[in-house]
């Protein structure tokens, strides 16, 4: 694998992932990966699917605990404490952490609610300061303006691209530390997903990002670094204008220059 | 690099490679004529190659679109977006080329009916010969993809450079010698002007094909001969 830029002094490791292995059943589906993800910082990861990027990306918050037969070994240190360890709290883990799936998954309740949800598992607050956090959320994910008028409309009203930044607002409501983002723009139409585009650029200055996406384009244009995934392996890690420039790996070069066989 | 999953990406690119490959061998024919038409004083040659350089217009606005629209229809990536600008770049410095070549020809027009100075043409035969060469061989490191190729038109600028020097010191004694003389050289002043800023061109071709190549740029600096024409404003020169 391509270490490339990956070394700069100033840039805090908000995620390290070491010798990490990742089996569904008996199926290897992550092998040996070593990569960091720096603070405040958005990373991306390519790759032909089922090559382990959203595998990767469920190892970060967990989420493979709510399948039996899914094992990770192997470390991965957020703020150099292990989430692999059995004894850690995944309900802190996962406000620590959240995620924002392909298809925008609203909760069956109305617009308030679904942002609120988060918030009130984790925290009990005032109802003015629950209001003043959902809005804060709102904000945050650039749907505010939208929606302030409808607040108890039912989420499942919102047009697809609004869903998803409904999910994005409902993630940033707990104040996570990371947010991650599995495909989130590819059941939005172009405005939809240059409006999440922009949130994602919004959200950097607050949060550690990692993004999934088979467009190759939005890896070059949302991040700064840049992880190529194949057959379970990382292939390359670099900064995004390296890895899509002057790749090291001509696995690397042949997939994202469209010559994979 | 024709392996792409989808062929017509392939044959885009090659398109244009094709299309600077036609540009570069009407540049070579034209430099090598208007050189011929000055130093034979042939109007047919001369007006043969002027009329050769709004063809070369056109293949360079052809380039220009189809890199554009392959970048627009294709969003390429890593060496395939450097391959659209590199085509952009170096068609560019043919056409100028063209131009140059085209404006030595015009020169020879116009000089065809002075005194000629036959040992004028000498040094600039020279340089031609350098120039003409400097552009076969960068234009066939682009047809290879050669960087080493591309590395030694971009050191050989140099002697093109002191080449005009000597040029320049020449055609100043013979205008020194009778001034009958000075209309006449003052045309291959611009001449020598012409071939050494080809020159240049051919070094602007090689960096393309080394950032094509490597996704590196080259260094600002590249290496210069001493440039005597500078020393005449210091009123150093002779």
């Amino acid at each position: 694998m391509s270490l490339a830029g990956s070394t700069s002094a100033e840039l805090a490791v908000k995620v390290s992932v070491r010798n990490l292995d990742f089996y569904y059943g008996g199926h290897h589906a992550l092998k040996s990966v070593n990569l960091p993800l720096y603070a405040k910082k958005v990373t991306s990861f390519i790759g032909p699917s089922g090559c382990g990027k959203s595998t990767l990306l469920r190892v970060l918050n967990r989420m493979y605990d709510l399948y039996p037969g899914q094992r990770a070994e192997g470390e991965v240190l957020l703020d150099n404490e292990n989430i692999l360890d059995p004894a850690i709290d995944l309900n802190a883990l996962r406000a620590r952490v959240g995620m924002v799936f392909q298809k925008p998954t609203p909760f069956p309740m109305s617009i308030y609610e679904n942002v609120a949800f988060g918030v009130k598992l984790y925290e009990t607050l005032p109802r003015g300061e629950l209001d003043a956090r959902v809005e804060e959320a709102l904000r945050g994910a650039a749907l505010w303006d939208e929606v302030k008028d409808k607040l108890q409309a039912s989420g499942l009203g919102l047009s697809g691209g609004q869903q998803q930044r409904l999910c994005i607002a409902r993630s940033v409501a707990v104040r996570p530390d990371i947010i991650l983002f599995d495909e989130p723009c590819s059941a939005l139409d172009p405005i939809s997903t240059a409006k999440v585009e922009e949130l994602i650029e919004e959200l950097e200055s607050q949060y550690t990002i990692a993004i999934v996406t088979h467009n190759m384009q939005q890896a070059v244009r949302v991040s700064d670094y840049t992880a190529f995934m194949y057959l379970g392996e990382l292939i390359e890690f670099g900064k995004t204008d390296d890895v899509f420039n002057t790749p090291k790996e001509k696995r690397t070069l042949d997939y994202i220059t469209g010559r994979f066989g | 690099m024709s392996d792409h999953i989808v062929k017509s990406y392939d044959r885009d690119l090659e398109n244009l490679g094709r299309k600077i490959a036609e540009m570069g061998g009407l540049a070579e024919k034209m430099l090598a004529e208007a050189m011929e038409a000055l130093s034979l004083l042939n109007i047919e040659v001369a007006q043969r190659v002027i009329a050769t350089d709004a063809r070369l217009d056109i293949l360079q606005r052809e380039i220009e679109e189809k890199a554009i629209m392959t970048i627009a229809r294709r969003q390429p990536l890593a060496v395939d977006l450097r391959e659209c600008i590199a085509a952009i770049r170096i068609s560019g410095d043919i056409e100028r080329i063209g131009d140059l070549a085209k404006n030595i020809a015009k020169r020879a027009l116009k000089i065809a009916s002075e005194t000629r100075v036959t040992r004028a043409t000498i040094g600039l035969k020279s340089m031609q010969e350098i120039a003409g060469m400097q552009l076969k061989d960068s234009l066939d490191a682009y047809a290879q993809r050669d960087i080493e190729k591309a590395r030694i038109v971009w050191d050989n600028d140099a002697q093109l450079d002191a080449l005009e020097d000597s040029v320049f010191r020449d055609l100043l004694t013979f205008m020194m010698e009778d001034p009958r003389n000075i209309s006449f050289c003052t045309h291959l002043l611009f001449c020598s002007k012409n071939l050494e800023r080809i020159g240049d061109h051919t070094t602007n071709i090689a960096e393309t094909i080394i950032y094509l190549v490597t996704g590196e740029p080259m260094p600002v600096e590249r290496p210069k001969g001493r440039d005597s024409s500078l020393d005449v404003t210091n009123g150093e020169a002779l």
